[in-house]
């Protein structure tokens, strides 16, 4: 569940999310925070927010909301 | 004289597809494809792994930009997923071109064609290009054609065996009915099976264990480019007929 609390530059809220299957603690702000904060490269990867994907365009300007259910997925080798 | 082959309107020289699964690394994985003289690989969507942003990427070492990435849709066995796979590939490469497989069983890896279809059809509406892994079944093939699929793919035997190309009346069949590419998907275990594939008029061939499980791939990933080329100019060139007993190719006359 979300809660308040303090860091260095105030109060930051924390929400509750569910990102690649794994329930995690997020900062509030955009789907771009997040995945800036993740250390990902944004061109390289691509969003589905509840089911919906989110197109890389938008990703700075959809807040991350309590219980989003994220898939951040990118290619990696595979075959037929 | 150059020979091209076209899908959905891209025009591509070399009829070898690789996939990227199954190789010691990424170097290795990269050598092959350099050897292979594909310009098309097939590549998995994957959740990112979270907690190690830094690791190797595939981007890293097989550039997008000079190779076409085809997503692939390997590991869905209905057509939700497969096509919730390809939206995602869309979003994170940009392109809509894409290689469908929905599978029916783990056993076989068989295709489900009932959800093919469907995601067929559903893709294509989307705006999707989807090139398609399919039974060796002609009817089956030209469904799909008419679903929306830019090219068929049959399997030439169950995906990851090796066997070779099972049945090359049904592909032969299919390639003779279809007005879109077609490419043996899957089966092939060795540069011959290739050659094979490309004999019958198949406009390419998709292989990925055949080479990767080799013990030296990248050498088997430059047999396979020889053999498609060797099959695809037997093909044109028009192979000689049958016979059941023996022709000479000497002149009888002047015999001493």
């Amino acid at each position: 569940m979300g809660c308040i609390v303090k860091g260095k530059e105030g109060r930051v809220a924390v929400i509750s999310i569910r990102l690649n299957g794994e329930q995690r603690q997020a900062r509030e702000g955009s789907i771009a925070d997040l995945v800036a904060s993740l250390g990902l490269d944004v061109k390289k990867v691509a969003v589905e927010r509840n089911r919906e994907i989110v197109p890389r365009s938008t990703l700075a300007d959809v807040a991350l909301a309590e219980g989003d259910e994220l898939e951040i997925v990118h290619f990696v080798g595979g075959g037929c | 004289m150059t020979d091209q082959w076209s899908v959905a309107g891209r025009t591509f020289t070399s009829r070898l597809i690789v996939g990227t699964g199954k190789y010691k690394d990424f170097e290795q994985n990269a050598a092959a494809v350099a050897a292979s003289g594909a310009e098309i690989v097939t590549v998995a969507v994957r959740r990112v792994n979270v907690s190690d942003p830094t690791a190797p990427m595939l981007t890293d070492y097989i550039d997008p930009k000079k190779i076409t990435y085809l997503p692939n849709t390997a590991g869905c066995f209905n057509a939700d997923d497969a096509i919730r796979t390809l939206r995602l590939a869309r979003e994170a490469g940009g392109w809509d071109l894409v290689k469908l497989e929905v599978l029916g069983e783990a056993k076989t890896l068989y295709p489900n064609m009932r959800e093919t279809l469907t995601a067929t059809e559903t893709l294509a509406k989307e705006g999707f290009l989807p090139m398609v892994y399919c039974v060796d079944d002609p009817i089956a093939a030209k469904q799909l054609e008419d679903a929306g699929a830019v090219a068929v793919m049959p399997l030439g035997a169950p995906i990851g065996s090796g066997l070779g190309i099972q049945n090359r009346v049904t592909i032969r069949l299919i390639v003779e009915g279809a007005s879109v590419p077609v490419l043996v998907d899957a089966g092939v275990g060795t540069a011959s099976d290739a050659a094979v594939a490309m004999e019958l008029g198949c406009d390419g061939v998709l292989m990925n264990t055949a080479i990767a499980e080799a013990k030296d791939p990248i050498r088997m990933a430059r047999a396979m480019k020889l053999a498609v080329e060797a099959g695809r100019d037997s093909y044109l060139a028009g192979r000689m007929g049958v016979r059941r007993y023996a022709d000479p190719s000497s002149p009888l006359a002047g015999l001493i």
